[in-house]
């Protein structure tokens, strides 16, 4: 083995690395926001809408589930232009990110929404809740707390796979690693560092979400 | 010059299907072999070598496959070896598989009641003997819908070689739509024959959950 390592190029477009990796978070969590509120309108359609609302909340799960996200990207950001809708990388990119995500979210949280048991919303009904007041007190909050570990690692897999959108030249952390790589060609520790990046991120977040569960869901529901 | 979108542009891309069908197995079986040994690591008594295999886990599950994928590639040169897109796919793959499988396996491993274990050891069975007559078999049944569940997800993992120029079938739709330049028709194309490998494999995945949830119920 007779290469030299040479961080420098690195070093050098450091701030522009953080740059990238702010934009990725914000791009994920971004994306996680939006693709919840997507994910919630589908579980509620999939649970509790008409036949063929629930036949298209269905078809688009699978086909999100059953095509990878790179072409799914590439139908969005070359795609939509021929139809004359113009986006940005970044706005593709998100898009393609909510897309996909809320597609698998909807899937917990459905899963979330009918571990509720039905005696508990007609008891709710019963104390003369309305049924968006059952719907918030009795059933979305118990249900975060079953679908809360499988969102967190659902959003730490977003963000990892986000790392796809560097495709489409989005400005995120990959992409930034692209651009240096192409001036400096210092491919190996380019990456090297960026993968490390990504892993401190990971990890970040992992350790947030876990000190997040034992503030807001540490309360006992076992008593039945 | 813009070529039509015709019959040979779908047959390319249909052709193209192989390839990632090749790599995908490639990849599970590399990934399975290796798999294999990472979930029997996890659940060693040694704890040195579970923990070897922990952060071998966390280091493939919390980066990207695609830094996974470039390090592979770029990588190769740096320690003098010229690899192509192809065996750096392969290779990456393998690797990132068989972290997946060595997580999904030992989980099913574990399942497997303590009690098998003690009465196999009991009877004067050593590792390998307990391990292939007695917990394996027993885990293979468990293993089989999320192990299938995982062949969707890696077929369509194989989709990121296309960004390190392996030829499968994502680059092939690139290469028809930078001649063709219509990619609402060539990446619909592309996104149907990928639903169609992976379609019959989650619905195969979901009925053989359903199957042994209910055996075990």
């Amino acid at each position: 083995m007779n290469y030299t390592f040479d961080f420098k190029a690195v070093i050098d477009s450091w701030d522009y690395l953080l740059q990238g990796a702010w934009l990725t978070v914000q791009l994920s969590i971004g994306a996680m926001v939006l693709g919840l509120i997507v994910a919630i309108l589908c579980a509620l359609g999939k649970t509790s809408g008409p036949k063929p609302v629930r036949w298209v909340i269905n078809a688009y799960i699978e086909v999100v589930r059953n095509t990878p996200f790179l072409v799914q990207i590439f139908l969005i950001f070359f795609g939509l232009p021929t139809m004359g809708i113009r986006l940005s990388p970044d706005l593709a990119a998100l898009i393609a990110m909510v897309i996909n995500v809320g597609a698998y979210a909807t899937e917990i949280i459905r899963a979330g929404i009918e571990s509720i048991q039905k005696g508990q919303i007609e008891a709710g009904l019963a104390l003369g809740l309305r049924p968006l007041q059952v719907f918030r007190y009795i059933v979305i909050k118990p249900a975060l707390r079953t679908v809360y570990p499988a969102l967190t690692s659902q959003f730490i897999l977003l963000m990892l796979s986000s790392s796809v959108v560097s495709a489409i030249s989005a400005d995120e952390l990959t992409s930034v690693a692209n651009n240096i790589q192409s001036q400096t060609f210092r491919s190996f520790e380019i990456y090297i560092v960026v993968t490390g990046i990504y892993l401190a991120l990971a990890m970040m977040f992992s350790a947030l979400f876990a000190g997040i569960y034992k503030l807001a869901f540490a309360y006992d529901t076992d008593r039945r | 010059m813009i070529r039509a979108f015709g019959y040979n542009e779908f047959l390319f891309l249909v052709s193209a299907m192989q390839w990632t069908l090749a790599l995908s197995a490639i990849a599970f079986v590399g990934g399975a072999t290796v798999g294999l040994v990472i979930a029997l690591a996890r659940t060693s008594d040694i704890k040195a070598v579970r923990l070897a295999a922990t952060g071998y886990i966390q280091l493939f599950q919390g980066t990207p496959l695609l830094m996974q994928l470039f390090l592979v590639f770029f990588g190769a040169t740096v320690l003098g070896l010229d690899l192509n897109p192809w065996a750096a796919a392969a290779l990456g793959l393998t690797l990132n598989a068989s972290a997946f499988l060595g997580e999904i396996w030992r989980g099913c491993i574990q399942a497997v009641p303590r009690g098998q274990w003690e009465a196999a050891s009991a009877l004067g069975l050593r590792y390998p003997g307990l391990m292939r007559y007695v917990i394996l078999p027993q885990a293979v049944k468990v293993a089989v819908p999320p192990t299938v569940g995982f062949l969707v997800q890696l077929i369509k993992s194989t989709s990121l070689a296309a960004i390190i120029g392996f030829t499968e079938l994502t680059r092939a739709g690139q290469i028809v739509n930078n001649a063709t330049f219509q990619p609402f028709l060539v990446f619909g194309i592309v996104a149907v024959l990928y639903f169609l490998m992976c379609w019959p494999l989650s619905l195969l995945s979901a009925r053989l959950e359903r199957r042994y949830a209910l055996a075990t119920r």
